[in-house]
This record gives structure tokens, sequence and C-alpha cells, in this order.
């Protein structure tokens, strides 16, 4: 039994990687989306703001990067693109397992960033001055993305160690 | 690293030197003005506002004659005419500008009437096009399209909805004979007919028409429409000459566009200087210039003023009230980050300036993150190029971009070396597929590869942050000493540097947390009952110190308490230095991605080609990204983390009464 299960093990790494890719990547892709339909309004006034405005919105995309970051490590070491493919059934899970922080925390905080990051385009609307201050309250919220992707690769690589 | 001292300036001259004096106060610009003093019976300030109006109007005038004709004859301006800078205009231009001034201004309004000309004629055009539309069909009459009848006989001129022969018209009228049906144009979606009939049968062949959806032209005229039409063509012809002289007229004046935009700073800067008048205190034969001066500046304006114009200078040290703008001073180095701390905040009363500080942190931390030679050498690159292209032109503020991501560009070169990090893998990817080379790789790191050892690269990056975070904490202790806060110093930030630097030597002693960091420091058993004993001393010391400006000693120790407290407030700060790693990875993995990914596509005879547009645009891209995100994290770290531990800011920054204009830069003759 267990060794027809193993045979499953890589299974589960590649869709713990590819949902690393895709939850972030889809969050990141609306919160840009987001941000983008908020900074053309304040363009259509402005449109000096454009450089601004593009770094506030392209902020919330850093989710998706971080995402191919943890897919990217994991297949590097699953054999898809490189490393061996002898995965057990259990390692498969701690794979998956531990690609989750990046998947749930990255899609919720880019979300929530876009949000911030809207909001910021606001005081750039009215005081385009404040950029330094605008740009810190939707890079606060990134942080948790950092502390998921970093909690990810330690144990994707940590897993790797594992032998069974 | 410092701010320049200031002092308070007071100007007192004789009015006919007013202008003179005021025009030399705006070129030298070094004084920012602003009302010390009080309005009296003697002093009082004036109004000056219709001029202002009248000035702001010229403005006005000048941007939109500007703007028009850049929309008729544009302007040859390269991409990179943002690095060049404005003009420079000798002073004697400036001067003889006002001879010159009245023209200029009719030109501009002329520009932007013929603006309104050419808008004019050409809904004229469309007016009379869209005549021709409804006459055309009718050209082949021969007779006005008012034509209602002669004595005997009643005409309709009108359209029938739908293409009709005559024979079909012919049928419906048939009873009302004699008659004379023309068709003078069909259509598919109408047919115009003359119908002539006699008078008697008038109203009977009328209702027939009518009865066939006959409807009269929308126009009516007592001339042919033929004529009609010659004559609208002729209109059209004069109203398009018109138009075209009016554009020529427009190109004609590119050749003064130089002095509509020099009309556009020269009221500017006489605004300017309306406003500066207006906060004047002026009695009948004297006024009085208050503001602030840099020191350095001061008694050299003194001089020339009082030799120049019978006037009197004073200088005062800034009062303890005083809002004193600030005005940075600091070395090429650092002062590029200048423009990173203002838009922070810059700093308010007696706070040091922290440029110097945080400039080698700034750029250390921007080239950790993205950690690149080869990016770093393609920002260093460009920069150096900009500054070395434009080096006499630039405005300073732009100098100042360039050299700051010049310098954050050199430091992504050394980490990029350290890390051994070019476009990713490229040249290992390179030798691999296209020399078959196996030796890899082909240099090795500096130090280590972070993909390999990332928990050695996370314990480098918490280091970093405990060196950043320490010298936070000692510009606090720098500025207490300037604030004459000696006690301060042992209590804030002495006893929070035993206190920071035992626990780390404590933690380090701790199995579990040297098994997670992957080191081994060995730390001798005598120093870590030394830390055990700094750290429990100092704690205490922090709980009975941190609350000390309560006087009750219950709330004294409560506070203490929080205050100690705050090391968990530290250690979320060490953590935050992660995003180092995580930042600095992401550069190095999605470059060795693409490099990947441009290796797979190298096969055949194009692959070369694929390879090189895959691995241009890929690391375009992911250079665009990164810079993006090392730019706002290294921004965050700093204003977070670093000002956390000592910088409010919540100051001015020195504006000087001067010549801010837009094109051009009156450059001072050496008299």
């Amino acid at each position: 039994m267990m060794e027809i299960l193993n045979d499953y093990g890589i299974v589960l790494a590649v869709i713990g990687a590819a949902l690393a890719a895709l939850i972030p990547g889809i969050a990141s892709a609306k919160a840009v989306s987001k941000g983008g339909i908020a900074g053309a309004g304040i363009i259509t006034e402005n449109p000096s703001l454009f450089g601004k405005v593009l770094i506030l919105q392209l902020l919330p995309g850093t989710q998706g990067i971080y995402g191919l970051i943890i897919a990217f490590i994991t297949f590097s070491q699953i054999g898809v693109l490189g490393g061996s493919n002898d995965i057990s059934f259990v390692k498969g899970l701690l794979y998956l397992a531990a690609c989750i922080p990046i998947i749930i925390v990255g899609y919720t905080s880019a979300i929530r960033q876009c949000n911030a990051a809207i909001s910021s385009m606001g005081i750039l609307a009215k005081r385009p001055d404040q950029f330094g201050k605008a740009m810190i309250f939707p890079a606060m919220v990134e942080t948790y993305a950092i502390l998921a992707t970093l909690i990810s690769i330690l144990a994707v690589n940590g897993v790797s160690g594992i032998n069974i | 690293m410092a701010l320049l001292q200031m002092q308070r300036i007071y100007i007192y001259a004789l009015k006919k030197d007013r202008k003179q004096i005021l025009e030399l106060l705006q070129r030298r610009g070094v004084v920012e003005v602003r009302s010390m003093l009080k309005e009296d019976k003697v002093f009082s300030k004036s109004d000056f506002s219709v001029v202002k109006q009248s000035l702001e109007r010229n403005i006005s005038i000048a941007e939109d004659s500007l703007n028009i004709l850049n929309s008729y004859v544009k302007e040859d301006s390269s991409l990179l005419s943002a690095l060049q800078g404005r003009k420079e205009l000798p002073v004697e231009v400036y001067d003889s500008f006002r001879e010159k001034y009245k023209p200029t201004v009719d030109i501009a309004k002329r520009i932007i009437e013929l603006s309104k000309i050419i808008a004019e004629g050409k809904a004229e055009v469309l007016r009379l096009q869209t005549q021709i539309e409804i006459i055309s069909p009718w050209v082949n009459l021969d007779i006005p399209l008012s034509f209602k009848g002669t004595k005997y006989t009643a005409g309709f001129i009108g359209t029938l909805p739908k293409p009709w022969t005559l024979e079909e018209i012919y049928e419906r009228l048939a009873q009302y004979m004699p008659l004379d049906v023309n068709i003078i144009s069909s259509s598919k979606e109408q047919t115009c007919i003359f119908v002539l009939c006699l008078n008697n049968n008038k109203d009977k062949v009328y209702e027939i028409l009518r009865g066939m959806d006959f409807s009269h032209p929308s126009v009516s005229i007592d001339i042919p429409p033929a004529e009609q039409l010659k004559s609208i063509m002729q209109q059209i012809d004069e109203v398009k000459k018109n138009i075209d002289a009016s554009i020529a007229e427009m190109e004609s004046y590119d050749e003064i566009r130089n002095d509509l935009k020099f009309l556009y700073d020269y009221d500017t800067m006489r605004l300017e200087k309306y406003e500066v008048l207006e906060t004047l205190l002026q009695s009948k034969n004297v006024f009085i210039i208050t503001g602030f001066i840099p020191k350095k500046d001061s008694n050299a304006l003194k001089e020339e003023l009082t030799t120049k114009f019978e006037s009197v200078v004073e200088l005062e040290e800034p009062r303890k009230k005083d809002d004193v703008p600030v005005l940075y001073k600091n070395n090429g180095f650092s002062e590029p980050l200048e423009g990173i701390v203002n838009s922070y905040s810059p700093p308010g009363k007696g706070e040091v300036d922290p440029t110097a500080a945080m400039s080698i942190f700034y750029y250390a931390l921007f080239g950790l993150m993205l950690s690149d030679a080869g990016y770093g050498l393609l920002i260093a690159l460009a920069c150096a190029l900009g500054l070395y292209k434009f080096r006499d032109t630039m405005e300073r503020s732009m100098k100042n971009t360039l050299k700051m991501y010049m310098y954050c560009g050199i430091a992504t070169i050394f980490w990029g070396i350290m890390f051994s990090s070019y476009f990713g893998d490229i040249f290992d990817v390179v030798a691999k597929t296209f020399f078959g080379v196996t030796d890899l790789p082909i240099i090795p790191p500096l130090w280590f590869y972070p993909v390999e050892k990332p928990m050695l690269m996370l314990t480098f990056s918490m280091a970093i942050g405990i060196v950043h975070l320490l010298t936070g904490l000692a510009m606090k202790g720098y500025q207490m000493a300037k604030q004459r806060d000696y006690m301060g110093i042992i209590y804030d930030v002495l006893l929070w540097y035993i206190l920071l630097i035992s626990s780390v030597v404590l933690l380090l002693s701790m199995k579990m947390i040297t098994n997670i960091l992957g080191v081994n420091p060995n730390i001798p058993d005598v120093l870590i009952d030394a830390a055990k004993i700094a750290f429990l001393v100092s704690a205490a010391g922090i709980v009975l110190t941190n609350g000390r400006e309560s006087k009750n000693w219950f709330k004294r120790i409560l506070k203490g308490l929080y205050a100690l407290y705050g090391l968990s407030g530290y250690l979320s700060d060490v953590l935050s230095y992660s995003r180092l790693l995580a930042l600095g990875l992401a550069t190095g993995i999605i470059g060795t991605v693409v490099n990947q990914m441009a290796a797979m596509a190298s096969g055949g005879v194009l692959g070369p080609v694929f390879f090189t547009i895959i691995v241009v645009l890929g690391h375009f891209l992911n250079l665009a990204i990164n810079a993006l995100g090392a730019y706002v994290h290294t921004n965050r770290l700093q204003y977070v983390e670093f000002f956390g531990k000592f910088y409010e800011g919540g100051g001015k920054v020195f504006k000087p009464f001067s010549i801010n204009t837009k094109y051009y830069n009156v450059k001072e003759s050496t008299e």
C-alpha cells in the first residue's frame, strides 16, 4: 500500500509548488489591476504623477514573484528542474506543507497591500510631495509576505534534507 | 554631516533702492524672507494684489501660448532632455528683456487669438460643408430653391422619401393636368422633385404630394443652387486660406518661442518679488526686510548691501522660539540622500542631520537586495553616462538622483561579486549551452551562494540589521549630547546598548538558536555569565530610569517596565532585515529562471537569437521589478527601523527668495 502511495509523493510536491505560483499570482494580478484602476483616475487629473503611481500600483505585484520563487526552489529539488525525483509520500506532503505559508499569506497580503496602496494614491493625489510617506504604508504590509516567503524557502530547503 | 547654522537678518534700506536690493537678493538666493516685526503707525505692509494679478495673468498667457505653439510647431526635444537642465542666460539678457517685454506679451496674446481664429475657421468649414451636403442634390435645378411659382402657376420644390420614377409621380397627379414634374436627382434615400402646376390646383396637388410624404428642403435660398454651391465653395476657400495664413503666422512665431519662455520665467520672478514685497514693512521712505540667512553667507551679503546701497544690515542668532529653516551640508557621498530624508521629513528642532549616518547603510542595503553584479553595472554605467554627458547643465536635484543610483549600482556590483551573481548565472549557462563547458562555475563567489546557504545569509542579514539599529541608537546618543542631556545618554542609550549586546550574547549561547542559525560561536562561559549579569543590571536600570518624566514612583516603574517591553520591538526590527535575504534571493532566482528558459530555446540555427531575445527581455523585467523592490524596502528599513530609533523630523526646508524659473537659469555675471 505504502509503495503505491510513494509513487504519488512527487505529485503532492508538484501540487504544492504549482499552488505557490498560482494563488499568490492570482492575488497579485487582482491587486495590481485594482491599483491600476485607481491609478488611472489620478493620472487623468495629473499625468505628471505617473511614475509615482506606477510604483504604488506595482507594490502588491511582488507576492506573485515570491510565489514563483518558492515554486522554482521546490521544482529544483524534486526532479522537475533538477534534484532527485525519488520523493516518498510523506516527503511530498511535507513539500506541500512547506509551500502553504506563501500560498495563504501571499494571497491575503497582496489584496490587503493593494488596499493600502490605493489609499496611498489618495495621499499622492492631494499631496504629491509626500510620496515617501505614501510609499511606506503599503510597504509595511509586504513585511508579512516576505516573512512567509522566508519560512517557505527555509522549509523547502529543510525538507530536502530530511530522509524519509 | 550637519546642518548649516542660520542667522536672523534684518535689512533696513531706502525705498528708492528697493527694486535693486530685491533683485540682488533674488539673484543671490540666500535669504528666506519671514515676517519678524509687527506693523505699527509708521511701518506697515502694502497691498500688491492688483500687480500680482496682472503678473499671474501674463504667466498664464505665456504658458497657454507656449502650449498652443507646441501643438502647431513641435519643439525638437530628445528623450534625454530632462537630464539637460535649464539653459543658462547671462544677466545682461535678463536686463535687456524689459524692452522686449511688451511686444512679447502682445505676441503671446496674438498666438492665443490665432488659435481661436483657427478653431473658429475649422468650425465654419464644417458648417459650410454640411450646407454643401444639403444643396448638392439640387445642383441641377436652375431656379432658386425659394421659388414658389409665377402669376398663373405654383411650384413645389422638395423631396420624397425613397426612390420614385417619373411615371409613378405622374400617375398620382394625373387628374390635375396640365402639370410638369421634374426629378432633379434621386438616391436610395430620397427623390428630389420640382412640380409646376396651375395656380387653381395648387392646394389639391400639395395635398397629394403631402400624401406621398413630400417635404420642403431645409434651406431656402434666393439664387439657383448651382450658383449657391459655387459661392459656398468660395467661402470655404476663403476660410481655409484664412486658417492657412493663421497657421503660417503661428509657425513664424517659432522663432520667438524662447522669448515666450523667458516671459514666463521673467514674470514668475517678478511675481515672487511682489510676494516678498507684500510681506515687507514699509514707511514713507524706508523698508525693512527680515528673514533667515545661512551664517556662512551672512557677512558677504552684509558687506555687499552696505557698500552698494545706503542700508543697515543687522545679524542676530536665532531665538529659541524660532522655527529655523533647515539647510543641509553634506559631502558628495551622502548629499544625494538628502532627498530621501526630505521625503520622510527634514530634521526638526534640535535634531541632527541623519543623512551622512544613513548613506553607507542606504547604498549597502540597496546593493544587498538587488545583489547582481550585472544589474549593478548597468545601473551605475547608465547613471555615470548621464552625469558625464550633461555635467554642466544638469539640475542639482537630477544630479543627486543619478548620483544616488550610481552609488547604489556600485554597491550592487560589490554584493553581486560576493555572491557570484552576474545576470543570474549567465556565464555558466552560456558556457554550458554553447561551448559545452562542464567545469562550472566559471566565476565562483567571493563569499558564498545565498541559494545554497540561506541560513547563513539570514544570519548575515540580521547581523547587518543589528549593526544598523545600534547605529541608530548611537545617533540618538549623539543627538542627546548635542542637546546636553548627558544623563539621558546613560539611561536611554548606554543601558540599551548593554541590554541589546548582552541579549545577543545570551541568545548565541543557546543551543537551539545556534542550531537554527548554523553557527558555532563557542562563547566562553565567563562571557556568558558576564552577559547574564549585564542583562539583569541593564534591565533593572531601564525599569528604574526610562519612566523618569513621572514623579510618582509607582507610575515610573510601570512606565519603565513598558519601556523594557520595547525589547520585543527590537526583536521584530531585527527580523525585519530578513527581507534582505528574501529580496536578494528573488533577484538571483528569477535571473536563473530566465537563463534556464533561454537555454531551453537555444537549440537549432536560430537558437542563439532566441537565447539573446529571452535573456535581454527577461533580465530587463527582472531588473525593473527588483530595483523597484530594493528601492522601496531600503527606504522602509531606513524610515521605520533606523529613523524609528532617534529621528522624528518635522522641520522645514530652507526656501530662499531666489530665481525659481522653469526654462532659464539666469547666470550671474562676474561683477
